[in-house]
């Protein structure tokens, strides 16, 4: 046991990178996902039909096909068009684009959840289509939407192991290096238990952020379930 | 960006030499894989999920954390950490089926559990009055009503395991996106490869989702 501590003790700083690398890929994964998922959530609920018709097939690609092929085919294939990136740019296109499209049907439902009268009532009130979505749909869709929001950023931080095919010196890539010196199941409980704790943090932060949106409702803070992605 | 020609991006010829070798690997670990793992997922997930239920706290609460920890860590990792854990003669093919059909089985516990809390009180009331034993009142009353709750959810957690099988990749098991990945290192042509694989993986979620959407209109209403 004392040697596990003394390998992990040395191999302290080069996890402190890898935890970075997953950091950056899932912060910037997250604002990808964020603002993909808003603009093709937006689209697929738009009154004009070519609109909507466009966000149907990117979000049933993105959602269909695999977040290994998709990674693969920018990183393999794009360069084949003059488009090379660098790697941790590449993971963040990638998780972004697939967990942007699960995220735009999030957009789309929790819209789509809010009561028909509040539409009517803001038309009623003659507000413009965009002073009706700002200031009376969407705070109201924020508020489901947090809770999707909250499981798609556990699947996201889970996703960024993927940065392991591409070369990346990532968390998952550095439990594998400390196994040479340590144990193996020391080596990868630590591992689990670093990334369930950044899983905990993240979904711990939206969880605060969704009381706060329904406090500014007017809503009670209601009980939601202490850990995410179990809904999808 | 240099323009390129469709004839420099897509060689059919490449293509058509490439299918046979990437559909075969669908067919023979892709969806081998998918139906196993789908397999252990529920029953284990069942498991999982009635445990919490009937289980005194002292077991049910440690149960529940480790479920957390199992649902909210990276699959890849999960992945090694079997294959260095278990004997060099295993094959890896099913230890990472069994992982990823634990993995996912957490998830399917949570649709469960949420399932078996929507079953109407009443239900539970009247089997206590009817006096069934609890042994019965599980399997006549109440889980075929869970389930039918959670087939919705179930679909979508099939859809999402199918999609996350290339993490085999991992440790090494010749699954469709490998296969498609060592078709590309032989002759550069990584963009047919990848593309059929990509191509294959939309068909069959698709087709999946299809299928789901008439098994619940055909079971649910």
């Amino acid at each position: 046991m004392t040697d596990n501590l003394e390998a992990l003790r040395d191999a302290l700083p080069r996890l402190g990178e890898g935890v970075a690398i997953t950091l950056q890929l899932t912060l910037g994964g997250a604002l990808v996902a964020f603002i993909v998922s808003v603009v093709f959530g937006l689209l697929s609920i738009s009154p004009a039909g070519p609109l909507r018709w466009v966000s149907t097939v990117v979000v049933e690609f993105f959602r269909g096909t695999s977040l290994v092929v998709q990674l693969f085919w920018l990183y393999y294939v794009m360069p084949l068009f003059g488009v090379s990136m660098d790697a941790v740019l590449t993971g963040v296109i990638a998780l972004g684009l697939n967990y942007g499209a699960y995220g735009a049907e999030i957009v789309r439902g929790s819209i789509n959840a809010v009561d028909k009268g509040q539409w009517e009532g803001a038309t009623a009130l003659n507000m413009s289509p965009l002073t009706r979505m700002r200031r009376i749909i969407w705070p109201q869709a924020w508020v489901l939407m947090l809770s999707g929001y909250n499981n798609l950023l556990v699947m996201l931080i889970k996703g960024t192991a993927v940065a392991l095919f591409i070369g990346l010196q990532d968390l998952g890539y550095q439990i594998d290096e400390l196994r040479v010196d340590t144990a193996t199941i020391f080596a990868y409980g630590i591992g689990l238990l670093l990334y369930y704790l950044i899983a905990l943090a993240a979904s711990t932060g939206l969880r605060a952020l969704e009381k706060r949106a329904r406090r500014r409702l007017g809503l009670s803070a209601g009980s939601v379930h202490a850990s995410a992605g179990a809904a999808l | 960006m240099p323009a390129i020609t469709f004839e420099e991006f897509w060689s059919w010829e490449a293509a058509a030499n490439l299918l046979p070798e990437v559909l075969g690997a669908f067919f023979k670990v892709t969806l081998l894989v998918t139906v196993v793992g789908t397999l252990i997922a529920v029953s284990v997930g069942m498991l999982l999920a009635v445990l919490t239920q009937v289980a005194p706290g002292i077991i049910a609460r440690p149960l529940r954390w480790v479920m957390d920890v199992i649902r909210m860590t990276p699959l890849i990792v999960q992945l090694m950490f079997a294959s260095f854990l278990v004997p060099v003669t295993w094959d890896l093919l099913w230890v990472g089926t069994a992982v990823i059909g634990v993995h996912y089985s957490t998830y399917m516990a949570e649709s469960f559990i949420a399932g078996i809390r929507s079953v109407d009180r009443g239900q539970w009331e009247a089997a206590r009055a009817l006096s069934l034993p609890q042994g019965r009142t599980w399997r006549a009353i109440v889980l075929p009503q869970a389930l039918r709750a959670t087939l919705p959810a179930l679909g979508n957690w099939t859809i999402s395991m199918f999609k996350d099988t290339p993490y085999l990749f991992a440790i090494s098991v010749l699954e469709m996106v490998t296969v498609a990945q060592q078709a590309g290192n032989s002759t550069f042509r990584y963009n047919e490869a990848f593309t059929i694989a990509g191509l294959i993986f939309l068909a069959a979620s698709l087709f999946t989702a299809f299928a789901v959407r008439r098994l619940e209109k055909a079971l649910v209403y």
